[in-house]
């Protein structure tokens, strides 16, 4: 009697491992399918074809390398001073005459970029200003384990700064190195085209301040926007295109050096 | 802070070349170099135990309790590297709360999960269920109370049970081979899926940790097994011994060959990332690459078992030589791992230049807690060897 009531014990305790088994399985491949299957149903809720699709333009030809521009961001969005951390940055190519390309932004460019090769060397120069691309495949946002880093309605990449983890693999997954991990939030921080600012009808503060109008920002739904006449009127590039990123800031005047 | 911000200028005089300016601070550090290294170890050591239970290797018997416990020991400590390098180490529960699934590494969780739960913990479970019965009655105080929780009050001894027992950790061992593939193939994804970054961005990544966990697992266990056996004063069983070191000069010559493979096609079609990859080859990397990793950890162990395959000096000679060869082949998968983390972040992603590496010794990135976390699972392998020593084991399973 003893044996057969420890015999069902144990028929029973197998039957609840099989089910907790069963469970944790289901539960590890529905987990995943569920989240995808919410973000669905979120997507056909909304609808965003009203919303505008924010962008920028980058006129090479136009950029002086003032600098202002990183300076602006830096105080606008609180980015910490030191010279690891920038939202937006302006770097200086020289090709020289031997062909050897020299590349340099120091501060990011605060300041003002100055030639360090003497004139005599130099085949030819320029201002290449960077920041974050917000691409609409954007690798960021694919790598990050938690979904923090997202793309806004209207087209912008953000991070949620109360659930970033902090794990860093979204500054890996970003081809443009336009991540950093901020030292004082401890969150993954980058360029928010001030989002701040452009949701109430501002211009991002780079934009704002610079001499040159270098910077064009715009709805790309708009076809009356400064970025789409700019867009229409230029041969526009993107950065890294071969990565498939269909990012949102388009280069006009970019030289092959560029990386 | 400011001791962060002086390490920063310090990598900022070393800048060789143009690195983008957040580049200057690597991310990942030995934390992240450790994560692949101990996962792999975990892998390599279960699919020995497999090997010898699911293949019918019969002469590996001798490691195959060793081999579990140190599956175990390994990846109770896995994660703790990996979540102390977090900046918001607190929140790493969100990754199993709102996974994000297109996130390689939000899917790891699960696939951790999995295997501790449901193969690791059950297999080793089925296995010792019995013994933990018998132990149960013939010890006393911490023991017995262990072993009388652990067996979750299924008390039988009788052979049907043992033979429920024994097929039931059959089947998860079957289980088990393939969630030990994807364990350690999901880590080489988390790196392998990176498209920005060329020198992690090749679809053998996956393969190629694999390949390079089964020979750290069952160096590991060659190396425990030898340990634990002059520990206890045992004679090492040559023939055991023997067979694992075959099988990791097998697999080392397949994990080897997907190596050079790799950095043969690199070499061949010479892409754009090509120049900057040659220059951190063989400079920033000459020492860890080419001398620790593949000098002393894959050539000279390759040469010494490969030699073994066809002249067998005595056992004394062979045993000195598989310990070293165990310990090189250790220290040559910790280097490989150290070239993918480290190496991969060393060249700017503008492919126009090279920040610099300096580990630290104190804080939760330095080699301090490099090593403990190196050591805690030996300290944990110790304390359940001494639970559940395999060797004292009154049942195994059929043969």
């Amino acid at each position: 009697m003893g044996t057969k009531r420890i015999r069902e014990n144990r028929r029973n305790f197998f039957k609840s491992t099989i089910a907790l088994i069963g469970g944790v399985i289901t539960y590890s491949l529905i987990k995943p399918i569920e989240v995808f299957a919410q973000a669905k149903e979120e997507e056909s809720k909304e609808d965003t074809s009203n919303l505008p699709l924010w962008g920028m333009g980058v006129d090479i030809e136009s950029c002086v390398g003032c600098g202002k521009c990183v300076e602006a961001c830096k105080i606008e969005n609180n980015v910490p001073k030191e010279p690891f951390y920038f939202r937006t940055w302006v770097e200086q190519y020289t090709v020289k005459n031997d062909g050897e390309v020299k590349i340099e932004s120091p501060n990011g460019g605060i300041g003002g970029l100055k030639q360090s090769v003497p004139s005599k060397d130099i085949f030819k120069s320029f201002m290449v200003p960077k920041l974050c691309n917000h691409c609409s495949e954007a690798p960021c946002v694919q790598a990050c384990p938690v979904g923090a880093t997202f793309i806004s309605p209207d087209g912008v990449v953000l991070v949620d700064e109360s659930y970033c983890i902090g794990c860093s693999y979204c500054i890996q997954a970003c081809p443009y190195g336009a991540r950093f991990m901020n030292p004082f939030t401890k969150v993954a921080d980058k360029c928010t085209f001030c989002y701040h600012r452009i949701t109430k009808g501002l211009d991002p503060a780079c934009v704002e301040v610079c001499p040159t109008d270098a910077r064009i920002f715009g709805d790309l739904r708009d076809k009356k926007s400064d970025l789409v006449k700019f867009l229409q009127k230029n041969q526009t590039q993107l950065l890294k295109p071969h990565l498939n990123t269909h990012s949102r800031v388009f280069y006009h005047g970019i030289s092959s050096e560029v990386k | 802070m400011e001791e962060h911000f002086q390490h920063l200028y310090q990598a900022l005089s070393q800048v060789d070349g143009y690195i983008y300016p957040n580049e200057i601070d690597l991310h990942w550090g030995l934390m992240i170099v450790l994560y692949p290294y101990i996962t792999g170890l975990v892998a390599g050591a279960f699919i020995l135990a497999s090997l010898e239970r699911v293949f019918n290797v019969k002469v590996l018997k001798p490691t195959y309790g060793i081999a579990l416990l140190t599956a175990l020991a390994f990846l109770l400590v896995a994660t703790l590297p990996l979540v102390s390098h977090l900046q918001h180490p607190l929140r790493s529960y969100e990754i199993f709360m709102t996974p994000n699934p297109t996130s390689a590494m939000a899917i790891f969780g699960f696939v951790y999960l999995w295997y501790l739960m449901a193969v690791l913990l059950l297999e080793i479970w089925f296995d010792y269920r019995l013994d933990f019965v018998i132990w149960s009655k013939k010890s006393t105080g911490f023991k017995k109370l262990f072993y009388k929780i652990i067996t979750l009050g299924i008390n039988d001894t009788d052979e049907k049970s043992a033979k429920l027992d024994d097929k039931l950790g059959y089947f998860i061992t079957v289980l088990g081979i393939p969630s030990a593939f994807i364990l350690h193939g999901y880590v080489g994804f988390i790196f392998g899926s990176i498209k920005a970054n060329p020198w992690w961005s090749t679809v053998l990544m996956p393969v190629i940790f694999l390949f390079s966990a089964m020979v750290s697992g069952i160096a590991l266990v060659m190396v425990i097994y030898m340990v634990v056996s002059w520990v206890r004063k045992v004679k090492i069983n040559m023939l055991c011994l023997d067979t694992i070191a075959k099988y990791l000069f097998y697999i080392l010559i397949i994990d080897f060959t997907l190596e050079s493979l790799d950095q043969i096609h690199r070499l061949y079609e010479a892409e754009e990332s090509f120049n900057i990859i040659k220059v951190l080859v063989a400079g920033k990397l000459n020492i860890t690459l080419i001398f620790i990793q593949i000098l002393l950890g894959t050539i000279i162990p390759l040469l010494i078992m490969g030699l073994f395959q066809v002249y067998k000096p005595s056992e004394k000679i062979r045993k000195a030589a598989y310990l070293l060869v165990g310990i090189l082949v250790l220290i040559g998968v910790f280097f490989m791992r150290w070239n993918v983390v480290i190496g991969g972040q060393l060249f700017s992603k503008s492919l126009s230049g090279f920040t610099s590496f300096k580990a630290v010794y104190s804080g939760m990135e330095g080699y301090f807690m490099t090593a403990v976390w190196l050591i805690l699972p030996l300290l944990i392998l110790t304390f359940l060897l001494w639970l559940m020593p395999p060797w004292n084991k009154v049942t195994s399973y059929q043969d």
